[in-house]
């Protein structure tokens, strides 16, 4: 099976934040991404969990996207415009994907 | 003396405020007692949707009248007024930031809705009736305070974003304000016949809704509380109690002014002293990035929600009481 050199950006970043996040992601025209809830930590903040919140302002999620490794510079650059006063985690790690045209 | 603590104590032994109890016990204990996420919103859309439905038939079955106008427009003066007050006084009393400062008194100037629906519900078994439109004074008094908020940042030099359309749609269509004031709307709609027809829904399961939510909150304030080592100091503390005598203080001085009936001013006084723990933390979350939410929440949830449920809107009925001669 062919394997494909892909970036896996994961962004942990406020429930609250979550739409300006996907939108300044699609303006930079990385349009593929997974949102998933995150269920609780620990951080600088000091620690946190869903359960039992009601308001959006405790949540955090996990926005994730895989792309091209030319295309990481210009997704940063959006990304970090919208989290960089925020709590929350930006990591890159290698990896590989099936199906390169997807990304 | 004596029948303050009389009201105290009858008040304590409610099923509503020894839920609340039990989950703050549970919280500090360290018990796995919990609510998913999902359960704790459904309830609080829940009691969002039965008391503004509620309100709306209150009104649509006594009227509207240019006390309701007055009223609306005095709840906003003090959402607007309130954050002022507690920040200068946050300042005073500890060394907090200037934006840790304003994101607090976002919060005081905000009201919390549950203490608003606890308070109704202690004034409903003791017999004293509140206007009904006091629901739509508790939305109206939800937004203007964030405003407020970022003001205070903006002149003291405390870190805000710009109000830009993605804090405004946040600010005025948070869901808590668009249910709160759309179940409004349909309850004045619709009328006593519209109660009637979903009365076994939001009237009958109402308290008992509002005992498990209770439960919930507690279990979080208990949490909050048990991690709160750093985040609050004595100063902070005393704010977290001054305050929402402060803001009842000035919710009683309005609600004479503007004529209400014992049930109102009550009403007026717990909007005015309790803090926003839904709404406005979202808001500050979005505009004041910098501002440490721990420290909003504790305050808000930890000390002056418990403070108000049991001793403070007891209090609040008694000077209400006192000075309208009821």
């Amino acid at each position: 099976m062919e394997m494909h050199n892909a970036k896996r950006v994961e962004i942990i970043i406020e429930a609250v934040m979550e739409r300006q996040l996907t939108n300044a992601l699609n303006e930079a025209g990385v349009t593929g991404y997974t949102i998933l809830p995150v269920s609780g930590g620990s951080g600088r903040s000091g620690q946190w969990s869903r359960e039992g919140q009601v308001s959006r302002a405790g949540g955090m999620v996990a926005v994730i996207c895989l792309i091209r490794p030319e295309r990481l510079d210009p997704l940063l650059e959006a990304a970090f415009a919208v989290v960089e006063r925020h709590i929350g985690v930006v990591s890159v790690t290698d990896t590989q994907v099936l199906r390169a045209e997807r990304f | 003396m004596d029948s303050i603590l009389a009201l105290a104590a009858a008040n304590l032994v409610s099923p509503i405020i020894l839920s609340f109890v039990l989950g703050l016990v549970a919280g500090l204990a360290r018990s796995d007692l919990s609510f998913p996420e999902a359960i704790a919103k459904g309830l609080s859309l829940y009691l969002l949707f039965a008391i503004g439905f509620k309100g709306g038939a209150g009104v649509a079955a006594h009227g509207v009248d240019a006390r309701l106008v007055a009223a609306l427009l005095s709840g906003v003066a003090l959402s607007l007024f309130l954050p002022f007050i507690a920040f200068a006084l946050l300042r005073f009393l500890t060394r907090v930031s200037v934006t840790d400062a304003a994101a607090v008194a976002g919060h005081y100037g905000s009201i919390s809705i549950v203490t608003f629906v606890a308070a109704s519900t202690l004034l409903t078994g003791r017999g004293i009736p509140a206007e009904s439109y006091m629901v739509a004074v508790a939305a109206a008094m939800e937004a203007p305070a964030i405003l407020s908020a970022l003001w205070l940042a903006a002149k003291r030099g405390g870190g805000t974003e710009q109000v830009g359309a993605e804090l405004w749609r946040e600010i005025l269509l948070n869901g808590s304000i668009v249910l709160l004031l759309g179940a409004f709307v349909i309850g004045w709609v619709t009328g006593e016949e519209g109660l009637a027809e979903i009365q076994s829904f939001i009237v009958e399961p109402f308290k008992g809704v509002l005992c498990l939510f209770l439960l919930d909150m507690g279990i979080v304030a208990g949490r909050g509380l048990r991690g709160s080592r750093g985040v609050l100091s004595a100063g902070t503390v005393a704010f977290g109690i001054l305050m929402p005598l402060v803001g009842a203080a000035l919710g009683l001085a309005a609600g004479l002014a503007l004529g209400l009936s014992l049930g109102g001013v009550v009403l007026l006084m717990v909007l005015g002293a309790s803090a926003s723990y839904i709404a406005v933390p979202a808001a500050m979350r979005v505009a004041l990035p910098e501002a440490n939410p721990a420290l909003s929440l504790t305050l808000a949830l930890g000390v002056t929600f418990p403070f108000n449920l049991t001793l403070g809107i007891p209090f609040y009925m008694m000077a209400a009481a006192a000075v309208t001669g009821s």
